[in-house]
C-alpha cells in the first residue's frame, strides 16, 4: 500500500499543479491542501480519473480555528477500493466565504454537508436542502464552534402550566467546574463566574 | 379551486417499535406507494463530539461504547488506534489477540440483535427470543472482561484494561462449540421461511454503483457484492494472522444482507477460536507507564507507579500535534475517528464517522416506489442504532 500511495501523490500532483497547495503522505493516508475555489473541479478529477477513482466519499468534516484568519478548516476524506487508498483534502475559509457543494459529486455529501452547516454554520452554495439535521427544531447557534460554551445557552423541560416542552436560558443549579490540570496550581475554572461570585460575596 | 393532491402525508416515530431507535420519518404517500421520505434524525445528539473535546484521552472512551450501543468495544477500538497511531505506540501481541477476540464478539452481538429485529419487524417473534438468550451470554463474558455489560470501557490506548480472568477463553471456547448450532437454529426459522422471504428478497435492491455512491459500507456494501472489508483490505491489529472468508451478497436486497450477516458470523466463530488457540502469553498493555495506568499492587510499592497513576487520571497524557483518520471494521461497517491534536491533553478535534448516517441518508431514494409495508423490512436490514447515528 505504502509504495501505491507515493506514485499517487505524484501522478495527482503532476495532474493539478496549480490546484494543490501543499502534499503530504502521513500514515499511509495522503493529505492534500487546495484552494476552496479549486475544491470542486479536484474532487470531480479524484473521483473519474481511471488512476486515482476515489469514489467513495467517507465522511466531511470541518475543524473551528477560533484565532486564525481563515477559521474554519474543511476536512474531505475519500477512499479508492481499487487502489486501497485514501485521501484527505484540507480547505481553509473565513466566516463569510461559502464553499462549493459537492452533492452533484456524490449524493451522500447531502447529509454530511448538512452536519457541517448545523454544528459550524458553514454555507456549501448550490446545497439542495440546506438545514439543520442533528439539533433541535428552532436550535440557535452552532454547537461545534469553540465560542459556544460546553453547557449551551438554553435548556428545555415540561411546562406544567403551559402544558407543553419549553426552551428558556440554562440555570446550572452548581457551577459547572472545568477541571484543567494543565496547571494545577492556578485552581478551577468556573463557568458561570458572576452568580458564583456575588454568591462567595453574600457569604 | 386548486387540483386536489393525491398524496397524504404520515408521520413515523419517533416512538415507534419498528423505527430501532427514535427515528421520525415524514412519509408521503400515494395510497400504499411511497412517494418520498424525509428521516428527522438527531433526537438522540448528545452532543458526544463536543463532550470529548472537553475530556481528556481516558475520559473520553467511554462516550464511544455509547455510540453504538450493541456492539460497544468496537467503537473504543477505533479511537484507541487513532490514539495509538498519534502516540506511535506498540500493542503488545497478547492485547491485540484479546482485542480481536473481543471484537468478533462484538460483531456476533450486533449481528444477533439485527437479525432478529429484522425478523420481528416483518412478523417473527421466536428469532429474537433465540437469539437474545445468546446476547446475554455474550455480554457476561463482557462482565467478567470489563465489570459491565455494556459499556466496558475496556480498551484503552495502549492495550486493553486487564487481562482475561480465569477460565474465561474457556468459556468462550465453549460458546464457539455450540453456537453455530444456534444460527443453524435461526436459519431454519427464517431462510427457507415463506413469510420471511416474501417481506425480503428484492426488497431494498442497492446496485453495486449505488452503494459507492451513497458511502455505504460493511454488510450494505458487501451485500451488493462488493468484497470490501477493512479486515482483509487495511487489516489492522492481527487481523493479518487469521484466516477467515468475507462472504459478499449477489441482489443488493434486504435478504442477500440477512444471509451476509449470518456468514459474518460463522467467520467471526472461526476467527474467535483460532484467536484463543493461538493467543500468546505476555502484558496486555503497552509497558509504558506514562500511557497506561500501573497495577494496584504497584502502587502499593513503588513511587514511581504511584506518580505515573496520579498523573495519569489527572492531567492524562499528551498526544503529540497532528491529524490523524483511522477507520475500523465495525459490526454497521466504517467506523471512523478523525483525530486531531494541539498537543495537549484533549484531543482539538474529534469527529465520529458513523456507517448508519450514511445508510440512513438513503432511506428516501431506497424507499421510493416500495410498498409501506417494506419501510420497516428496509429500515431493519440497513442496521441502524441512533446512538451512532446522532451521536
Amino acid at each position: 500500500m505504502s509504495a501505491n500511495i507515493s506514485d499517487l501523490e505524484k501522478s495527482v500532483n503532476s495532474a493539478l499543479t496549480t490546484a494543490i497547495k501543499t502534499s503530504k503522505v502521513c500514515f499511509n493516508q495522503l493529505f492534500l491542501e487546495i484552494d476552496f475555489r479549486n475544491l470542486y473541479s479536484t474532487i470531480l478529477y479524484l473521483k473519474t480519473n481511471n488512476k486515482c477513482r476515489f469514489r467513495q466519499l467517507i465522511d466531511i468534516t470541518a475543524v473551528d480555528y477560533p484565532k486564525k484568519e481563515k477559521r474554519f478548516n474543511i476536512v474531505y476524506f475519500l477512499l479508492s477500493h481499487e487502489n486501497n487508498a485514501r485521501v484527505v483534502i484540507n480547505i481553509n475559509i473565513n466566516e463569510k466565504e461559502a464553499v462549493p457543494s459537492i452533492t452533484k459529486i456524490y449524493p451522500s455529501a447531502n447529509w454530511m454537508e448538512r452536519e457541517v452547516f448545523d454544528m459550524y454554520g458553514i454555507i456549501f452554495k448550490d446545497h439542495p436542502n440546506l438545514k439543520r439535521i442533528l439539533t433541535d427544531y428552532e436550535f440557535q447557534g452552532h454547537p461545534l464552534r469553540k465560542d459556544f460554551p460546553l453547557t449551551g445557552h438554553t435548556e428545555v423541560r415540561y411546562s406544567e402550566n403551559k402544558k407543553k416542552v419549553i426552551s428558556e436560558p440554562v440555570k446550572l443549579e452548581q457551577a459547572y467546574r472545568n477541571f484543567d490540570f494543565d496547571s494545577p496550581w492556578e485552581g478551577t475554572k468556573y463557568i458561570n463566574k458572576e452568580e458564583h461570585s456575588k454568591k462567595d460575596k453574600e457569604k | 379551486m386548486a387540483k386536489q393532491s393525491k398524496t397524504i402525508n404520515l408521520n413515523f416515530g419517533p416512538q415507534h417499535p419498528a423505527a430501532h431507535g427514535v427515528l421520525r420519518l415524514i412519509l408521503e404517500l400515494d395510497g400504499e406507494i411511497v412517494e418520498k421520505i424525509d428521516p428527522h434524525i438527531g433526537l438522540l445528539h448528545r452532543g458526544t463530539e463536543k463532550l470529548i473535546e472537553n475530556k481528556t484521552y481516558i475520559q473520553a472512551l467511554p462516550y464511544f461504547d455509547r455510540l453504538d450501543y450493541v456492539a460497544p468495544m468496537n467503537q473504543e477500538h477505533a479511537f484507541a488506534l487513532a490514539i495509538e497511531k498519534l502516540l506511535n505506540i506498540e500493542v503488545p501481541i497478547r492485547g491485540q489477540y484479546i482485542r480481536v477476540l473481543f471484537c468478533e464478539i462484538g460483531r456476533i452481538l450486533s449481528h444477533i440483535l439485527n437479525i432478529t429485529t429484522q425478523a420481528l419487524d416483518v412478523g417473527a417473534l421466536t428469532p429474537s427470543l433465540w437469539g437474545f438468550e445468546e446476547r446475554e451470554t455474550l455480554m457476561t463474558f463482557y462482565e467478567r472482561v470489563s465489570g459491565s455489560r455494556l459499556h466496558a470501557n475496556y480498551f484503552r490506548p495502549g492495550g486493553v484494561h486487564k487481562d482475561l480472568p480465569r477460565g474465561l477463553s474457556d468459556d468462550i471456547y465453549e460458546f464457539c462449540n455450540n453456537f453455530p448450532k444456534i444460527i443453524d437454529d435461526l436459519e431454519t426459522l427464517l431462510t427457507d421461511n415463506r413469510i420471511f422471504k416474501q417481506r425480503n428478497v428484492d426488497v431494498g435492491v442497492v446496485t453495486k454503483q449505488e452503494a459507492l455512491e451513497y458511502s455505504f459500507s460493511g454488510v450494505m456494501l458487501r451485500g451488493s457484492g462488493v468484497p470490501w472489508d477493512l479486515r482483509k483490505s487495511q487489516p489492522y491489529e492481527c487481523y493479518k494472522d487469521f484466516n477467515f472468508k468475507i462472504p459478499i451478497g449477489k441482489n443488493g436486497d434486504c435478504y442477500d444482507r440477512y444471509l451476509c450477516r449470518i456468514e459474518e458470523m460463522r467467520e467471526s466463530i472461526k476467527i474467535m477460536k483460532d484467536c484463543i488457540k493461538k493467543m500468546p502469553l505476555g502484558p496486555v498493555k503497552s509497558i509504558d507507564g506514562k500511557i497506561t495506568p500501573p497495577k494496584k499492587n504497584d502502587l502499593k510499592n513503588s513511587m514511581e507507579a504511584l506518580i505515573h497513576h496520579f498523573k495519569l487520571f489527572t492531567e492524562g497524557f499528551r498526544v503529540p500535534e497532528g491529524e490523524i483518520y483511522t477507520a475500523v471494521e465495525a459490526p454497521k461497517g466504517e467506523f471512523g475517528v478523525y483525530l486531531v491534536s494541539d498537543g495537549g491533553n484533549k484531543p482539538y478535534k474529534c469527529k465520529i464517522r458513523a456507517p448508519g448516517f450514511s445508510h440512513l441518508q438513503a432511506m428516501d431514494y431506497l424507499l421510493k416506489g416500495h410498498m409501506l409495508a417494506d419501510v420497516p423490512a428496509v429500515l431493519g436490514s440497513l442496521d441502524i442504532v441512533f446512538g451512532e447515528v446522532d451521536r
